[in-house]
């Protein structure tokens, strides 16, 4: 081994607390400017990525950053629903493709996406295993859900109770799992896609029980009026549709005033766009449509502000470790003055006795670069669901 | 060897001056140099090693004028030609007593480490009785056995001087003589000269010459 390398390593293994203590109080500083910026990239990247596929988003007024997030990345807001009437409105112009999205409910905590076959299409969703979507009741599922809960089709997947203390409130949905979707690199990897129906059921505005007739149980009827009979709450609902159920299934009301939370629009063409954006930007337009790459960009905007304020903090940091790691070494010069005074009387080259000093500082720099840069590579393969945690979550 | 001629020498903003009308040290000599504190005997060394150069005069050493040396030659030259032997040993506590002996190896290039040095280090250490300390910590073996490692580092590199700066100054009786005897005798069986300053007269029956340094020191009154 090198003479010089040979004394460094042996320097630093004799004090190697103080070496520990100066490799963590470097890879410390370097690391948190790294992390951030790593981050914040990969964040603008998957923000801007999602925010490019998702051309316009339709939703009732009110917060549009939350209807941004929760139409691209399903987190959960509490967004005024708003009803199919809408989709069938914007369906009417001929301008664009609606796809309506219902994001209520959670499965195991992840969010059930309620919307039509289109949504598939859209985002180039393909089924991995199993099939798409059959009938009432049926689930298809992200590949990243699918993996941490050990699904695959043909499992059931209950939807979780909004309160379980509210007895009259919705019931959970036993869902048939059908299809696990590939692998997308999205939000789409940790959702569970249903029919609207199906979301609608789960909801309580469609149900299936069993016939109620004139034969029924007088303990599960609210009034008989001749032929008619009116079933009181006593009369147990379906919590899971299977084939011999499906047809007793049904929902109440005009399907145009179910709620939706939000809607997907895809323009058929740049004029269509303006069209549409026209059309809603009057004051008394009961919906809001947004383009998400501009609430993402504003998004990004308050994330660099955010970010200007870690930076100038980690700034100040840096210096101040600098400082401090400088008033180390001189000390350390210091303490190693007699070391040197007697390397050179036995004749060492003046050379070697900087290469000393400086190879200690080089391999303290070194080896908190290698750290750190390790950290960050670690970082960059989790960068996606930490950012997603952190921001959006 | 050393041959000093019209030496004069003086630390700037200091009154002490050194005067060496005529010095010679022959070859593989064994010298004391004596003399009170102060009085300019690590000078006298520090001269000899081209650590320090003379004011006037000439200092042939090996050889060699050291004053037509560069700061890079006087310390090939220290490397290659001088063995430095301390009062207080000045060993490396972060090397084990092996790195110790090896350290001129590590620190100039001029030298290099092969096979035959390391068994030479081995023997070394083996006939100065600290082999059985080879992996030890400094910190680990006592005074006289630390000054036996810098006896070894000393002598590694084949010196054709040895100086030795009050070697025995820290050392109890017994181990002063040891040393002493040691570096007698490995200078004689390598035929290195000695120059070794001391304050203890009853090591002094043994070197072929004394030099007493009080007859070469000079105040002189500055402004």
């Amino acid at each position: 081994m090198n003479g010089i390398l040979r004394l460094t390593f042996r320097y630093l293994a004799y004090n190697r607390l103080k070496t520990v203590i100066l490799i963590l109080c470097v890879s410390l500083a370097l690391l948190l400017p790294v992390l951030l910026q790593f981050g914040v990239a990969q964040f603008e990247q998957d923000l801007l990525a999602r925010a490019r596929a998702t051309p316009l988003v339709a939703g009732a007024k009110g917060s549009r950053f939350d209807l941004a997030l929760q139409s691209m990345y399903f987190s959960r807001a509490e967004l005024e629903p708003t009803t199919m009437q809408a989709v069938e409105t914007i369906q009417e112009t001929g301008y664009a493709l609606p796809i309506p999205l219902s994001l209520r409910f959670t499965a195991q905590g992840a969010p059930i996406v309620g919307t039509t076959l289109d949504y598939f299409d859209f985002r180039k969703l393909v089924v991995a295993e199993g099939t798409g979507l059959r009938r009432l009741g049926d689930c298809v599922i992200g590949a990243d859900i699918a993996q941490k809960q050990q699904l695959k089709p043909g499992d059931r997947l209950m939807s979780d109770p909004l309160n379980v203390f509210d007895l009259s409130g919705n019931y959970p949905l036993k869902m048939r799992v059908v299809g696990i979707l590939g692998k997308a690199g999205s939000p789409d990897d940790n959702a569970v896609f249903v029919d609207l129906k199906t979301e609608w059921i789960i909801s309580g505005i469609g149900h299936g029980h069993q016939t109620v007739d004139s034969e029924t149980s007088k303990d599960l009827l609210l009034k008989r009026d001749g032929q008619r009979v009116v079933a009181n709450a006593a009369v147990p609902q379906f919590n899971e549709v299977t084939d011999e159920n499906l047809a007793s299934f049904h929902f109440h009301g005009q399907a145009e005033t179910f709620p939706i939370s939000s809607i997907l629009l895809v323009p058929s063409n740049e004029k269509s766009e303006v069209l549409l954006l026209g059309i809603y930007d009057a004051k008394n337009a009961t919906l809001q449509l947004i383009r998400p790459t501009e609430i993402v960009k504003e998004l990004l905007q308050m994330v660099f502000r955010v970010k200007q304020l870690f930076d100038m903090n980690t700034l100040l940091v840096s210096v101040s470790v600098g400082l401090l790691l400088a008033l180390i070494f001189l000390l350390s010069l210091r303490l190693r003055k007699r070391e040197r005074q007697t390397m050179f009387q036995l004749g060492c080259s003046r050379s070697t006795i900087w290469k000393l000093q400086l190879s200690e500082i080089i391999f303290i720099l070194g080896t908190s670069l290698i750290i750190v840069l390790g950290m960050a590579a670690v970082f960059r393969v989790y960068a996606y669901q930490m950012m997603r945690f952190l921001f959006i979550e | 060897m050393i041959q000093m001629q019209q030496l004069r020498f003086g630390y700037p903003q200091s009154q002490f001056r050194l005067n060496i009308p005529d010095l010679i040290i022959k070859e593989a000599e064994k010298v004391a140099v004596i003399g009170p504190s102060g009085c300019g005997k690590t000078t006298l060394l520090n001269l000899i090693s081209g650590i320090l150069i003379p004011d006037q005069g000439t200092l042939n050493s090996c050889g060699i004028n050291l004053k037509t040396l560069n700061d890079s030659q006087r310390r090939a030259y220290r490397i290659s030609r001088i063995g430095f032997v301390f009062q207080e040993f000045e060993l490396i506590d972060y090397l084990n007593v092996h790195e110790n002996i090896l350290l001129p190896y590590f620190i100039n290039g001029i030298l290099h480490l092969d096979q035959c040095v390391q068994d030479r280090a081995r023997e070394l250490a083996a006939s100065m009785q600290i082999d059985q300390y080879f992996q030890a910590r400094i910190d680990q073996i006592s005074q006289g056995e630390r000054q036996r490692v810098a006896i070894c580092r000393a002598l590694l590199p084949q010196p054709q001087i040895l100086l030795a700066d009050e070697p025995t100054g820290n050392l109890d009786p017994a181990n002063k003589r040891l040393i002493r005897d040691l570096l007698i005798e490995h200078t004689a069986r390598t035929k290195a000269t000695l120059i070794m300053v001391t304050h203890d007269d009853r090591l002094l029956d043994q070197f072929e010459r004394t030099i007493d340094i009080e007859r070469f020191h000079e105040v002189v009154e500055t402004a």
